[in-house]
């Protein structure tokens, strides 16, 4: 019997990219198609069919999607009531008191639930737990039916202090669960049973808001996919970087928020560290902008929220990604001081670029990279492209760039590429400083379709040692979707002293969250090679308002949370806090929060099978050569296919590498070798063996 | 009269500085702007996650850049930092030039600190850490960090003391002195500095911090000089601030020649209820700009002066708000003459108490916004809420130990020439964000009975402003509490622009044996007792409005009405009753 075959697809906002991988055979595959819109699952279907035209052979299918994204940030959820305690029905409204950009005072806020819809019922639970007043049921009731005349297609229960005793919030759902006409009903405490009550109840009418939208479009794939004979798995990424079954995407699609761009780091992460690298920091360059990730000690950095847009918050532990808006389709202008700059404007994918002829006239970075002859104009990446107007980008340089700065049209398309790569340098600085790291100790890893174009003079400017480009970096996303491992986060607030801390208590939230987990992975149908569990607090000495991530040791035995005592907590949070600020204060110590993941690790597939064919010889590589513009002259640059480079090649810039998803530049000073994995290595040339 | 400015003289300074820019290339300058900028952004970086004191690592409360060698001019500012320091550091820098010069000059490795808010700005819980940038034996630039502290002792734990009418009382006064001498830190300062707190831990954490920042500006410079070279680099400095003061120039010269004043008031100091007026005269002629404030109340005794960098600095604020892609370096203000009178409110003399600062500056912005809104109406905002709304609960519990839940109040923003003000916004001179009701509830004995949005506050207009909040704040402890309220807006409603109508004054109500009061100040108490039970109510403005109210379409005075932003009644009022054929 055959293995079947494993499938990753990434929705992403131009392209949907699958990857394929034989479980037999070992051999892969990869497609582009377009995305479909406004219904992702048109082109989702066209790309599994590209890539494995037989259903059946699949056995498994893993999803990064932009659903849950798009429809917050286009507001195309559903319909949604809050009900909510007397005094605070604004809460969503009001936010954490902030504003969307620091200069200009422009910029208004509508929330997803209006405010007419946004109901309060009589009840109340101090920070302590105690109930301060029940819950009036009656309200609860009256409050469905009023939403319900409404038109609401699904309704939240978001009441203060939830966290500290969920016995309210808890009646109310089950009240209201008894006459709801739908699913699409769920309280904050179980969405989100953390202190904070903006980021809990955001959290939750976000869930809310996509639930109705993404279960459906799940439920329209999930039907396709069985009406073409697909019978394995379906799995759907998540903003941590893990796995999740449909049916928890669809009872948490809020996790899926960030689910395309995680799994394209998840991939980095693997292939760098089998490559050798276990510091890696990684370049997402699309049409508007320029996403940063760092992966430390083999560890991809999470944080523990983010915002999709002003004022959208979204509290569940993502995958870190740090954005400037400095893209291929970023517009270079001259401001009226004279001074050249690159962005926020961008002409996006569509229009996209001047060259692209789609109705742009101002120049942008992939229009000066196409002029200074690394992209090449006869032949471009994107499908449905016709070739590219050269001319049409030079004369957008020579009116918006080079005249105002009294240039010539190629050192001022010159002057927008070193621009653009100075402000993607910064960027990379700032999130390792931020970090406490010295990126020159990283590697850099690009991906997507523009940004291995740059990867080269990432190291010049940020002065990194080596930048590592993966064999398929315009599906890397699609293949991290086939890499990653199946997890569960959960997080439990519990806000004590340590030394009043109850760890009992503490042992039977673990329990919890460890049943929980097991039961998610059991119920998967998955072969996991392994399993993990993890267990942090949040902590911090009294007085201190930011915590410190603790990880905790914690035995379990035949499936029974070992309570850890409190002199090893104490340790812990000593290593953990000395760790990061050198040293130990006399103060006491806080426990804020209970954090546990549960993991089930999957599989992974050999990297090795991507390596290049043996019989590969860098003379059939070889595609004669191209003047490329450099340093303020032309030079003839080297045209080598990549993908058909052998294990161990070397090409010395400058040089133009080719491959259907993505072009690489060499500059003249450094110098491109193809490691065992067919990952490509550029240094500097001095520094190679 | 103080002057400050360059009139008449700074168009020749711009074509003889001309010279220089000359040696540097187009390129080469777009990537040292960028460079340059990125060094301070990566010292805001470093003290951010460095610092232990939340008003540093959450609300982003400080401020670094690069300063002019001679003049102490801003040539470059974090995109991070505090927006009233971007303008203010450049007086600090200057404070610690003129007291160098006593001593022989700076050496290599000398760091100055200070909190003087006379000679600095602001007020005396921001702490500046200055030091010198030596390049081959030569001094290159000075080095700034600002951050401000939790606690630098006084009469009230962070140093808002309402009753104050000395510097005194507010803090202890630190002259600038040299923390470092050539590289060696000097512990008899740090000693004295940590003996005058009541969070030493804090502020030894937040030294430490700042001293980080600069060490890492300095590492960066070397490097930035070692590729690039001094002369390329100073001469890039150089043509940046043209470039600066140019940008400036080009968005006034499309304004509209002539004069607008605007004048508006606080309600009092907090000692004499007497308004106190803050009046603009904004002249646009040509391609200059100037902004006179003669007018404006005379020093008072209360906390709510402000020293004269203060009032540079929120000049510069109100002008980067009006046109935000100016640059934060000091070519900017070339362009702009700004008069303040002497002995004023608004140029304070020592020992006057300025820990009130944040009142007086948002009324600056709110007359500035009023001037300018006349000559461009279609760039310039309504008056947001304009008062930081300091409130503090306090007291003892049963087991002794002391509580103090201390917070600052948000309100509506203006409406602009796009759309409606903000909800609950953040006030214009800080990003800060506000706690939320289950943290301060974890951590005090009280409970919030309301945490919502004003009904009816906001300034009506063709686009309203945004609506303040109502934030009403039960006593749970035995023992009771003390509050003390400092705010503004009690009398004099924020305006609106182009035509649009004022918001709705801030309230203050408290809670007695004999029912709900109100301060005989309007805004500011001290020593309310209050009892378990007992509670106290801030109702906070909204914003301005924008634009002449007759032209706010039916359906959107009926969406309004829909959502209860205004009652039916008020509608009709500030409409019409054109929106009830549209009501849902």
């Amino acid at each position: 019997m055959s293995l079947g075959s494993i499938i990753g697809v990434d929705v992403g906002g131009t392209f949907t990219d699958v990857f394929s991988l034989d479980l037999g055979t070992g051999e892969t595959a990869v497609a582009k198609v377009p995305t479909t819109r406004p219904d992702q699952s048109g082109g989702f279907l066209d790309g599994i069919r590209a890539a494995q035209p037989d259903m059946g052979r699949i056995r498994s299918l893993v999803h990064g999607t932009t659903a849950g994204t798009n429809a917050l940030l286009e507001r195309k959820g559903a319909r949604t009531g809050v009900i909510t305690t007397a005094g605070f029905r604004d809460v969503l409204e009001m936010r954490r008191r902030d504003r969307p950009r620091t200069w200009g005072l422009r910029g208004d806020f509508t929330p997803v639930v209006p405010r007419d819809l946004r109901l309060e019922v009589s009840e109340r639970v101090l920070a302590d737990g105690t109930v301060d007043q029940p819950v009036d049921l009656d309200a609860v009731r009256d409050a469905a039916k009023a939403l319900q005349a409404q038109g609401c297609e699904a309704v939240v229960v978001l009441f203060v202090n939830a966290y500290a005793n969920p016995v309210n919030e808890q009646a109310a759902v089950e009240a209201l669960r008894a006459v709801w006409h739908n699913p699409h009903v769920a309280a904050s405490s179980e969405i989100l049973p953390e202190i904070r009550e903006f980021e809990r109840f955001s959290t939750t009418a976000l869930n809310g808001y996509l639930q109705p939208e993404v279960a459906g479009y799940l439920a329209r794939l999930e039907t396709a996919l069985k009406g073409g004979g697909f019978g394995g798995e379906f799995m759907i990424v998540q903003s941590n970087g893990g796995v999740m079954s449909v049916d928890t995407a669809c009872k948490r699609p809020v996790r899926t928020a960030l689910s395309g761009p995680s799994a394209g780091v998840i991939a980095a992460g693997y292939i760098a560290e089998t490559a050798g690298y276990a510091n890696l920091i990684t370049g997402d360059m699309g049409g508007t902008s320029f996403d940063v990730s760092m992966i430390v000690g083999g560890e991809t950095v999470v944080s523990p929220q983010t915002s999709i847009d002003f004022g959208m918050v979204v509290r569940t532990p993502m995958i870190e990604i740090a954005t400037i808006g400095a893209g291929g389709g970023s517009i270079a202008s001259v401001d009226a001081g004279g001074l050249l700059t690159i962005g926020p404007e961008s002409a996006g994918s569509n229009p996209g670029p001047v060259a692209y002829g789609r109705g742009n006239t101002r120049p942008t970075v992939t229009d000066a990279n196409i002029v200074l002859g690394r992209i090449d104009a006869t032949r471009p990446l994107g499908k449905g492209l016709g070739a590219l107007d050269l001319e049409a980008a030079k004369v957008a340089i020579e009116e918006h760039v080079a005249k105002p700065l009294g240039l010539g049209v190629m050192e001022a398309a010159e002057a927008i590429v070193r621009v653009a790569n100075s402000r993607m340098a910064g960027a990379i600085r700032l999130v390792s400083i931020e970090r406490g790291h010295d990126p020159a100790k990283f590697a850099y890893m690009p991906f997507g379709g523009g940004g291995a174009l740059h990867a080269g003079a990432m190291i010049d400017e940020v002065g990194i040692g080596r930048a590592l480009i993966p064999r398929f970096p315009g599906v890397t996303s699609a293949m991290g979707c086939v890499i990653a491992d199946m997890r569960q986060d959960f997080v439990q607030t519990v806000n004590a002293t340590l030394d009043a801390l109850d760890l009992p208590g503490l042992a039977d939230h673990m329990q919890t969250h460890f049943d929980e987990g097991q039961m998610v992975l059991e119920s998967a149908g998955s072969e996991f090679a392994s399993r993990e569990e993890r267990f942090e607090l949040d902590m911090a000495y009294i007085g201190q308002t930011h915590t410190v991530s603790v990880p905790i040791t914690v035995k379990v035995e035949n499936g029974r949370v070992q309570a850890p005592t409190r002199e090893a907590v104490r340790e812990a949070f000593e290593a953990s806090y000395r760790g990061l600020y050198g040293r130990l204060l006399k103060s006491g110590i806080r426990v804020l929060n209970l954090r546990s993941s549960v993991i089930g690790k999957r599989p992974k597939f050999d990297l090795a099978r991507l390596a290049p064919a043996k019989d590969a010889t860098v003379e059939a590589a070889e595609r004669g050569s191209r003047p490329v513009f450099v340093r303020g002259q032309w030079e003839e640059a080297r045209i080598v296919a990549r993908l058909e480079l052998p294990v161990g090649a070397r090409v010395d810039g400058p040089a133009v590498l080719e491959q259907p998803d993505a072009t690489i530049f060499v500059e003249p000073w450094l110098s491109a070798t193809v490691d065992s994995y067919g990952n490509i290595i550029i240094e500097q040339k001095g520094e190679q063996a | 009269m103080a002057h400050v400015g360059t009139a008449g003289e700074a168009v020749d300074r711009t074509e003889k500085a001309r010279g220089p820019e000359q040696g540097v290339d187009p390129i080469t300058l777009a990537i040292l702007a960028g460079r340059m900028e990125q060094i301070a952004d990566e010292m805001d970086a470093t003290l951010f996650r460095s610092a232990f004191n939340p008003i540093i690592a959450e609300a982003h409360d400080a401020s670094h850049g690069i300063y002019h060698a001679e003049t102490g001019e801003t040539m470059v500012q974090g995109k991070n930092g505090l927006p009233i320091f971007v303008g203010v550091m450049a007086f600090a820098v200057k404070a610690v030039i003129d007291k160098a010069a006593e001593s022989g000059g700076p050496k290599d490795g000398d760091v100055w600190i200070f909190n003087d808010a006379h000679i600095g700005g602001t007020h005396l819980s921001d702490m500046r850490l200055v030091r010198p940038y030596f390049r081959e034996g030569k001094l290159f630039c000075w080095l700034a960090s600002v951050g401000h502290w939790h606690d630098v002792g006084g009469a009230v734990p962070g140093n808002y003391n309402p009753a104050a009418t000395e510097v005194f009382q507010e803090a202890v006064v630190l002259p600038p002195v040299k923390l470092m001498a050539e590289g060696e830190l000097r512990t008899d300062i740090l000693d004295i500095i940590l003996r005058n707190t009541r969070l030493p831990q804090s502020a030894e954490g937040d030294v430490n911090g700042q001293l980080g920042a600069l060490d890492l500006g300095i590492k960066r410079l070397d490097a930035l000089l070692d590729e690039y070279g001094g002369d390329t680099v100073n001469e890039a400095l150089a043509a940046l601030a043209i470039r600066a003061e140019t940008l400036l120039r080009r968005e006034v010269e499309a304004l509209p020649d002539g004069r607008w004043e605007a004048i508006d008031y606080l309600d009092n100091d907090g000692i004499t209820d007497v308004p106190l007026p803050i009046k603009v005269a904004l002249e646009v002629k040509g391609d200059r700009l100037s902004l006179d404030f003669t007018g404006c109340a005379p020093q008072v005794a209360g906390p709510i002066n402000i020293a004269l960098p203060t009032s540079i600095a929120c000049v510069y604020v109100a002008i980067k708000h009006i046109f935000p892609s100016l640059p934060a370096n000091a070519g900017v203000m070339k362009p702009i003459d700004i008069k303040v009178p002497e002995h004023s409110l608004l140029s304070a003399e020592f020992p006057a108490p300025t820990g009130g600062y944040t009142e007086t500056i948002l009324r600056m912005i709110d007359v500035i916004f009023s001037a300018a809104s006349q000559a461009a109406p279609d760039r310039v905002v309504a008056n947001a809420y304009g008062t930081i709304n300091a409130l503090s609960i306090a007291g003892k519990k049963s087991n002794g130990q002391r509580w103090v839940m201390f917070s600052f109040y948000g309100g509506g923003h203006g409406g602009t020439p796009e759309g409606n003000g903000l909800n609950h916004g953040s006030a214009p001179i800080s990003m800060a964000t506000i706690p939320p009701v289950e943290i301060l509830e974890a951590a005090y004995p009280v409970a919030f009975r309301q945490w919502a949005l004003r009904e009816g506050s906001a300034g009506v207009g063709k686009h309203r402003g945004g609506l303040g909040a109502v934030y009403e704040i039960e006593v749970l402890e035995e023992n009771g509490a003390e509050a003390f309220f400092f705010g503004e807006r009690g009398k004099f409603p924020p305006k609106g622009v182009a035509g649009g109508g004022g918001a709705a004054v801030n309230r203050f109500d408290y809670e007695q044996d004999d029912g709900w009061h109100q301060p005989p100040m309007t805004s500011k108490m001290r020593g309310i007792v209050l009892k378990q039970g007992q509670k106290v109510r801030l109702q906070s403005p909204g914003g301005g409005g924008y634009g002449p109210a007759s032209e706010r379409p039916a359906a959107e005075v009926a969406r309004d009405v829909a959502l209860g932003y205004l009652s039916a009644d008020q509608a009709d009022a500030a409409y019409g009753n054109a929106w009830r054929g549209n009501a849902e």
